[in-house]
């Protein structure tokens, strides 16, 4: 177990230096965020009824959005990764199989938390103020990260089945954009047609939102924490297993 | 005799209707250097990738520094080396950084991983270029970072599938030298190729693969006299001569064998007996030399097409 965790952290800070080398590739995950709360409070805010002040409600919202985005950097390293040789180097070697996955995902959560931070900044700066206590918006963060990580073990599982890192990005975004716009993340589910909102309530994107909501601004949580984290977990122990058996036959191409 | 360091049995291995190895048996003392030879498409990636464990054969048994590959596969892993046609190397990261990264995944421990790789640089003349992204390098200093990574953690068994390939003819005697360096150390190299000369002059035996077989298997000198060692070559001007020569040659030796332009004879035929016959019978002749065959020869005569003229159907 050590040992897993040491080579873990050995593949962590070789990801970490290629962010620290490639800055531009973290540009989506920063200035894209940045460019979605102005275009949503600005754009659409003033024609949303929500109840309350749109840029409270949209930050929890679009804050989950994006920690979803992140884990595309798991996906496309890992393409990247296979297509140069260096997966065959990994697997040659007497380290943890999980290691080089679990290297990756958490490069991911590093990065996550820069657009957390960021997304929180912009939305103070645009009106958003939290109406919670310290405690509840710092388990709000690590339920971010925790949400977010799952994603980044989807979209590794995604990336050890795609051929080009373009496939593995657009099939993880085809799929995950609709289930985010079909959520509480930009609208109340209650506006949306009947089939639509019967899905959206049950959307984990939903409950996640729902769940930093009452975490930053205190709207009522009904079982929304709970199950948010169970749903992370959840996604965690499925796709983590199902992505280093994966990685464990995969070869090069 | 101590136990060979590879020694493969039986090894099949199929890709739905694609049989890649169609039981392939390789065996290497330790301290040798195996020269897998073949095509591309023949078989020979994927025997390199069944011993170092990133592919599980589908029948057959191999053992690899007296480990199995199955069974003992993750403490194979720590007595191998491998490295790859495609240079896997992290383009991100310094030379230093890829060294030591490896070292640490070796379980070298970080005083080691950094000692070893500073080391490495300056044996591999990398020390100049060691704190620039390798992205930054040239193809054959890519080469040389992945053949040091495959020797970080002094593996006694390196697998090098097709370590010149693309390379400078420069490049390629470095990389040679190197390779044979490690070897007077009493390392043991698998070397994939499909230059005849780099199994020629680094192979201690050399095995012919191709369409998932190995077709042949012996010392290099052992291949070439296969072919029957030395011919004479007389190579003539005159499709009407032919019989002339055919002929006055006979009358020094038995085995005349004849494809206009050539007529050949054994090597042991004296050139100056050749050439005084051939003149007697007034043919005339544009060129006569002893040629010894090449591994050329041999893998035309047992494939059915010479080395570097495949197509590449991988």
């Amino acid at each position: 177990m050590s040992e897993m965790v040491a080579d873990a952290l050995v593949i962590l800070k070789r990801n970490l230096i290629k962010f620290r080398r490639q800055p531009e590739m973290l540009i989506g995950y920063t200035v894209q965020p940045i460019m979605f709360v102005l275009l949503f409070v600005y754009v659409f805010g003033g024609s949303i009824q929500t109840g309350m002040d749109y840029e409270d409600f949209l930050i929890p919202g679009i804050i989950v959005q994006n920690i979803t985005f992140g884990g595309a950097l798991t996906a496309v390293g890992l393409v990247e990764d296979l297509n140069k040789g260096l997966i065959d180097r990994f697997r040659s070697l007497p380290m943890a199989r999980s290691a080089v996955l679990a290297g990756r995902t958490l490069a991911d959560m590093v990065v996550n938390l820069f657009g957390v931070i960021i997304i929180i900044a912009v939305g103070l700066v645009v009106g958003f103020r939290f109406n919670s206590s310290v405690p509840e918006v710092a388990y709000g963060i690590v339920l971010l990260l925790l949400f977010g990580y799952a994603f980044s073990w989807i979209f590794a599982l995604v990336g050890l089945y795609s051929t080009s890192a373009e496939s593995a990005q657009q099939i993880g975004f085809t799929v995950i954009f609709p289930l985010t716009f079909i959520s509480s993340a930009f609208v109340p589910v209650e506006n949306m047609p009947g089939a639509l909102e019967a899905f959206a309530k049950v959307n984990p994107f939903t409950i996640t939102v729902d769940a930093m909501r009452h975490l930053f601004v205190g709207t009522p949580a009904g079982n929304s924490v709970w199950l948010a984290t169970v749903w992370s977990i959840g996604l965690v122990v499925v796709f983590a297993p199902l992505a280093v058996l994966k990685y464990r036959r995969v070869s090069a191409r | 005799m101590p136990d060979p360091a590879i020694i493969a049995e039986g090894l099949q291995k199929s890709y739905g209707k694609v049989h890649a190895l169609r039981g392939v048996d390789l065996r290497a003392e330790a301290g040798s250097v195996l020269g897998l030879l073949g095509p591309n498409g023949a078989g020979k990636t994927t025997a390199v990738r069944i011993l170092t464990t990133l592919l599980e054969a589908d029948s057959g048994s191999a053992r690899v520094a007296g480990l199995d590959v199955k069974a003992d596969a993750k403490a194979l892993r720590g007595q191998i080396g491998l490295a790859g046609q495609y240079a896997a190397v992290d383009e991100n990261l310094t030379g230093f950084e890829n060294l030591d990264m490896v070292g640490r995944l070796y379980h070298l421990g970080k005083p080691t991983a950094r000692e070893r790789a500073n080391e490495l640089l300056e044996r591999f003349e990398l020390t100049d270029a060691a704190d620039r992204p390798a992205k930054t390098y040239s193809g054959g200093m890519r080469r040389r970072l992945d053949l040091a990574a495959a020797l970080v953690a002094h593996p006694p068994v390196v697998f090098l599938d097709e370590p010149t390939t693309g390379l400078d003819p420069r490049s390629r005697i470095g990389l040679w030298e190197t390779i044979e360096a490690r070897v007077a150390e009493g390392t043991t190299v698998l070397l994939t190729t499909q230059y005849l000369d780099e199994a020629d002059r680094l192979a201690d035996r050399i095995a012919v693969i191709d369409h998932g077989l190995v077709i042949a298997e012996g010392t290099s000198d052992e291949l070439k006299a296969r072919m029957g060692g030395e011919r004479l070559e007389v190579k003539l001007r005159d499709t009407g001569d032919e019989a002339k020569a055919v002929e006055a040659l006979r009358g020094i030796c038995e085995d005349v064998h004849a494809e206009f332009p050539l007529v050949t004879v054994p090597g042991h035929v004296p050139i100056a007996d050749a050439v005084r016959a051939l003149d007697d019978a007034d043919v005339t002749i544009d060129d006569i030399a002893v040629r010894r065959p090449t591994l050329d020869d041999v893998f035309l005569s047992l494939t059915g097409k010479p080395a570097e003229e495949v197509t590449d159907d991988e």
